[in-house]
């Protein structure tokens, strides 16, 4: 479904991607763990378009998607959930719904209704400005935002960042009934261990803008081996 | 009585003329927070363009509510495309981009039209409170202007295209991820407000005077109001439109036109002074 080779991006004159190969088949669940500052984010923003590449390619479903504008990619079926939620502040919980499904050519009404569905939590918040709900609950909304526009390939930024735990377990759930319900194929990058451990079928380690090592989910728990790869205390 | 009639009638001239004159800079300064320095600019080619037309024989009405919003929403989309949107972003410069096209504007308007005062009459013919005379247009236009504001604000709150605009405004990248394209909302938007105030111009024209460098008398009041206004940019532009209008109507009433203006900034600086933030920063806190 997704197929990055050689991918480089900079930020300015600073190289901070060095050349990503990523392949990822229709209805995996592919986990990318690393460091602050190794390229996580910068990874999954130019794979949704907001970083242009300095080289390299992306195809999406063997299209080459390496210079479409963000906001096509997303038309195109991939979802972004960025670090930091990103929920716009001064728009109603609702309306950061409906703004996702504005340009999408879907039934807004079963669309919402569905999503409530899926995340009860959203429901009495309804009318609430985005900017006064709490820090899990603005997690839920943008992964509910970026549902509305039904995306096929869903790319999540550290989801479970300064949030409390009922909740990642509360995403957990939902992202594995998510998975089977809506055939999701999705690329996450985190440095919570066992979120990323409980949800992944695969995982790569980002080193220094280079993905250096694929382990197995069950891997992870071997404190010995995370310290190897990561550096990080398992 | 008579006295006091006419008073409340002129203060709400004042607020009128005031709010017209702010509201596409309510949209390109306080929403899209791009300093046009060509305000002025757009509302004298708007007052031109009403000119033009009429005394060519177009329908006054036509020209001022169709004809100048529709000129000067177009040469908003030029200046966007081809000036603006290269500066987003970037305050200072765009400053320098737009005093620049303000130059520009004046320039080709003098040299086309050359720098005489011209004007058209107002329609609709005037009525008497007890002994004094007034235009009945003025009344219209305060009319007109409320209208205009609850257009303005049931398009921003009510219409996807208005949800997509003001989600676009506080986070472009994300409603980019989310399927829609910034450049074309900011282009859309910015010509919006190229032509409200392109409308405004045009329904001033009738009771003011036009020459090439008008726009000034309208840039520094139109940019202290918004400014004042803060964070909620259409709502805090009725209010700041409220305040100052009614203070320099009342102030020109009592002295003359020059004072009025002298307290329309002192009082913009105390207010400025108490709520930094704007009037809908802390108090009264608005989105729009």
């Amino acid at each position: 479904m997704l197929a990055v080779s050689g991918l480089k991006t900079a930020y300015g004159r600073i190289p901070i991607l060095h050349g990503i190969d990523l392949n990822v088949a229709e209805g995996e669940f592919v986990g990318i763990l690393g460091h602050n500052g190794m390229g996580k984010t910068t990874l999954l923003k130019a794979l949704i378009g907001l970083l242009r590449p300095t080289d390299g390619t992306i195809e999406l479903n063997g299209q080459n998607i390496t210079r479409m504008p963000a906001y096509k990619r997303n038309l195109s079926g991939v979802g972004y959930v960025p670090q930091g939620r990103d929920i716009f502040p001064n728009l109603s919980v609702v309306d950061n719904l409906k703004i996702a499904m504005a340009m999408h050519k879907v039934d807004e009404e079963k669309v919402l209704e569905e999503v409530l569905e899926t995340f009860p939590r959203l429901k009495p918040l309804l009318d609430r400005a985005g900017r006064v709900l709490s820090g899990g609950e603005q997690q839920i909304l943008a992964l509910a935002r970026c549902l509305c526009g039904g995306p096929s390939l869903l790319l999540l930024d550290e989801p479970t960042e300064g949030i409390q735990p009922s909740i990642v377990e509360e995403i957990i759930e939902i992202l594995h009934s998510l998975r089977t319900s809506r055939n999701l194929t999705i690329v996450l990058v985190e440095q919570n261990l066992d979120f990323i451990a409980s949800l992944s079928q695969r995982v790569h380690i980002i080193q220094r803008g280079q993905l250096v090592n694929e382990v197995s989910p069950d891997q992870l728990s071997d404190p010995d081996l995370v310290r190897e790869f990561v550096g990080m205390g398992g | 009585m008579d006295t006091a009639a006419l008073l409340i009638i002129e203060v709400l001239n004042g607020i009128s003329s005031l709010a017209l004159t702010c509201a596409g800079l309510a949209i390109i300064f306080g929403m899209m927070r791009v300093i046009n320095f060509a305000h002025g600019e757009f509302m004298m080619l708007g007052g031109y363009t009403t000119v033009v037309a009429t005394n060519a024989g177009v329908n006054i009405w036509v020209s001022m509510l169709i004809l100048s919003p529709l000129v000067v929403g177009v040469i908003g989309i030029l200046a966007e495309r081809f000036l603006i949107r290269f500066f987003y972003g970037r305050l200072v410069d765009t400053l320098i981009a737009t005093w620049g096209l303000s130059l520009l504007l004046i320039g080709i308007v003098t040299s086309i039209f050359g720098n005489y005062i011209t004007g058209v009459s107002a329609p609709m013919g005037n009525f008497s409170i007890g002994q004094y005379q007034l235009s009945v247009y003025r009344l219209v236009l305060i009319g007109l202007t409320v209208i205009l504001f609850a257009g303005i604000y049931l398009a921003f709150t009510r219409t996807k295209l208005g949800l997509i605009a003001r989600g676009t405004m506080q986070n472009a990248d994300q409603a980019a991820a989310l399927g829609i394209s910034p450049p074309k909302v900011y282009m859309v938007t910015f010509g919006i407000g190229a032509a409200l105030t392109g409308l405004a111009g045009g329904l001033l024209a009738p009771i003011s005077q036009i020459i090439p460098t008008v726009g000034f008398t309208y840039v520094a009041q139109a940019f202290i109001t918004v400014i004042t206004a803060g964070t909620g940019a259409i709502t805090g532009t009725i209010v700041a439109s409220g305040v100052f209008g009614t203070v320099r109507q009342l102030v020109t009433y009592e002295t003359t036109p020059i004072i009025g203006g002298v307290a329309l900034l002192i009082v913009a600086v105390l207010l400025l002074r108490i709520l930094p933030q704007g009037i809908t920063g802390k108090i009264f806190r608005r989105s729009l």
